[in-house]
């Protein structure tokens, strides 16, 4: 009588695997939809601070934003001061995490639980209070240069704070468990038995470690790379607490057309192309990946 | 006839020993998992490590390769000492009861990665991986990846891989573990044509004893860390040196008893239970004193069962208890009139048997005073 009825549960899987599809249209698609919409119409004074797109039955669009984005080198600038910023914080996240997982990883067992605690034990602090710590620590008359000029290796403050240096310390900083936890997953799961295998060969363990390990932690590597990388793009408070006025972020663009120009569709229009600058190649390599992994099958 | 006091480790004949291994041990904590190993195996030798689960098979292997390194003893390959040499630098290589094959390369790539470690030149590296493969008839696989590959045939990219360096010794774990029954008999017999072929010293563990005896031409028998008995498989079959390899090797009946007297190369037992007489024969120069405890060895098919007496100097009185028809053989369980279970694999010949034994029957049992063995162990 209890048997388990097939279509319910065909039924109930489908269901399960629906919810993050359901997740995606509500809190992406929808949103992206709606600033889309506004990047389309012109600012104007008043709430909301955007003309409609419909008006009088006559769809009101137009594309001016995205031609005045090309016009200004501002945008770009920023577009691409991001980018680099983003890819170096990302590269010595990867620097730093790789030996870090791959040491939990091959710690012994019962360390590498509190190991793995402690990378993530930073996320119990608001981050913003984290970012202001680094402020206290970088300042000219913060703990390091105090320290610094106490033990008599400087003469006068080194200015840090408000440099690039601060901005890629912050991102390094706030992201490297990012970074290390997709890492220890693959390292952790990798056979060692291969490496046994590779040593026996002929392999001393550097070379084992480049054509073994390192190549079947790619995935590991990719993953930590793009989840540091994609948020450190779009990144605000750290440039904006950390950074000079000169470290022009992409993020802090973007905060100034909403919040200080009230230019909604102009900063909507930035929003997108951002999106599509950088998620779209991001999406596309992946789905190469996946299809090139799916042929090799 | 022989006995088993032969020692314990004899040398592998005239050619020269390409491994030898020194009272080796290896500990793990309160474990001895190896332990104080002494072993010679010559060159082009298929040896087996035979032993049940847990009896360090595997890490004496590992030693060999390097993997582990001997707490006490020295391992010498081709006459230098290695104890200490790390597992890349010795001329050793090793078939992985996993495999271990490497998923993100190629058959080919896989069965080139030592000859790259190496340094061979690419065209020379390409000629040694196709001859190797073609040698394990893989050469259509080549470009494949492992997980593309059924069982059988990953297990011989791991061969083509252990081959590829020519390594002085090949090491197997239990290659054949994973494989099915029929697979398994079909490699085996590819593996002794291989091994024949290329002249490689082959060192396999298993602990499947038909396995040992069907490929290696010497077997070790090891029991908790310790090699028990080294010979070829007939020797350890025929004349065991202690209950255990004789209980290890096919199966045994072992009767305690008492020596009771000597003469002329036949010692003469009394059986503890029965308190029967039996004679068996021993080679000349072997004796035991009267009074010594000592078990006496008949293996099932050296025994033979009958309803009438067979009038000769081993003869015991029983009744069938059970009848296991096996086709070929049929085993009967004979409990004697002195209380002892044993067994008597006799050939279902009709024509000679006449009617067969029916359980419940009382039967006479017979052997020759040469099949059987003293153990005093
Ligand atoms: N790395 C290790 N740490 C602790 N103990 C170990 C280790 N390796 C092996 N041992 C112990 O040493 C003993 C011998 O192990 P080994 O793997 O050599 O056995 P084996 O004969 O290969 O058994 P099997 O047939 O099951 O593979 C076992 O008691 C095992 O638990
Ligand atoms: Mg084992």
């Amino acid at each position: 009588m209890s048997r388990d009825n097939p279509h319910a549960s065909h039924a109930g899987r489908r269901l399960v695997a629906g919810v993050p599809y359901l997740w995606l249209l509500v809190f992406f698609l929808a949103p992206f939809a709606i600033v889309f919409g506004i990047s389309l119409s012109k600012a104007r004074f008043g709430v909301p601070p955007y003309e409609p797109l419909l008006q009088n039955g006559e769809v009101m669009a137009q594309w001016g934003n995205y031609a005045f984005l090309l016009e200004d080198p501002l945008y770009l600038t920023a577009l691409l001061n991001s980018i680099q910023i983003a890819t170096t914080s990302a590269t010595i996240c990867l620097l730093i995490g790789y030996p870090m997982a791959l040491g939990i990883a091959r710690a012994p067992d019962r360390w590498r639980s509190p190991l793995l605690l402690a990378v993530i034990l930073p996320f119990w602090t608001s981050f913003l209070i984290r970012v202001y710590a680094w402020m206290g620590l970088l300042k000219n008359e913060g703990l390091i240069n105090s320290l610094l000029l106490a033990l008599g290796i400087i003469d006068e403050p080194v200015q840090m704070l408000q440099t690039g240096f601060a901005v890629h310390l912050g991102i390094v900083y706030s992201y490297l468990p990012f970074m290390v936890l997709p890492l220890y997953a693959t390292l952790e799961r990798m056979d060692l038995s291969l490496l046994e295998a590779a040593s026996d060969l002929g392999a001393r363990p550097w070379r084992a470690f480049l054509t073994i390990t390192l190549p079947l932690s790619l995935p590991g590597v990719v993953a930590g790379f793009l989840l540091v990388f994609i948020p450190a793009v779009g990144e605000f408070v750290i440039p904006e607490l950390l950074g000079s006025s000169r470290t022009i972020m992409i993020g802090k663009v973007l905060w100034t057309e909403f919040f200080n120009n009230r230019d909604w569709p102009l900063a909507s229009a930035l929003a997108v192309a951002m999106l599509l600058l950088i998620v779209a190649p991001l999406a596309w390599l992946e789905s190469m990946r996946v299809r090139r992994r799916g042929a090799a099958r | 006839m022989a006995n088993g006091t032969s020692p314990a480790n004899s040398a592998p004949g005239a050619r020269p020993p390409v491994l030898s291994i020194e009272r080796a041990s290896r500990r793990f904590g309160d474990v001895v998992a190896v332990d104080r190993v002494d072993l010679a195996i010559g060159q082009g030798e298929f040896f087996a490590l035979l032993g049940e689960s847990g009896c360090g098979k595997t890490t004496l292997l590992r030693m060999i390769a390097g993997f582990e390194l001997p707490d006490e003893g020295r391992i010498l390959i081709d006459g230098q000492d290695m104890s200490r040499t790390p597992p890349y630098d010795r001329p050793v290589n090793m078939v992985f009861q996993s495999y271990a094959l490497f998923p993100h390369m190629t058959v080919a790539h896989n069965v080139g990665y030592g000859l790259r470690q190496e340094g061979m030149a690419r065209s020379e590296r390409d000629d040694r991986v196709a001859e190797v493969l073609s040698l394990v008839e893989l050469s259509a696989l080549a470009k494949r990846k492992p997980h593309q590959l059924s069982g059988g045939q990953r297990q011989r990219v791991a061969l083509a891989r252990g081959l590829a360096k020519r390594p002085k010794i090949l090491l197997l774990d239990e290659p054949l573990g994973a494989l099915d029954r029929k697979l398994r008999e079909r490699t085996q017999f590819e593996l002794m044509a291989l091994q024949a072929r290329t002249g490689t010293t082959f060192i396999l563990v298993t602990h499947d004893q038909e396995e040992a005896m069907t490929m290696s031409n010497r077997i070790a028998v090891m029991r908790a860390g310790r090699i028990h008995q080294i010979g070829p498989p007939r020797q350890l079959y025929e004349y065991p040196n202690s209950r255990f390899v004789a209980d290890f090797i096919g199966s045994a009946n072992l009767l305690m008893g008492e020596v009771v007297g000597m003469e002329a190369g036949v010692v003469r037992v009394r059986l503890q239970s029965g308190g029967q007489t039996v004679a068996i024969e021993v080679e000349a120069g072997v004796s035991f004193p009267t009074g010594q405890s000592v078990t006496v060895m008949v293996r099932p098919e050296k025994m033979e069962a009958g309803r009438q007496a067979f009038g000769g100097p081993n003869e015991l009185t029983g009744e069938v208890v059970d009848i296991a028809y096996l086709g070929d053989l049929s085993i009967y369980h004979v409990a004697t009139a002195g209380g002892i279970k044993v067994q008597v694999a006799m050939a279902n010949r009709q024509h000679r048997q006449g009617k067969p034994l029916e359980r419940g029957e009382g039967v006479h049992l017979a052997w020759h005073p040469s099949d059987a063995v003293i153990l005093t162990e």
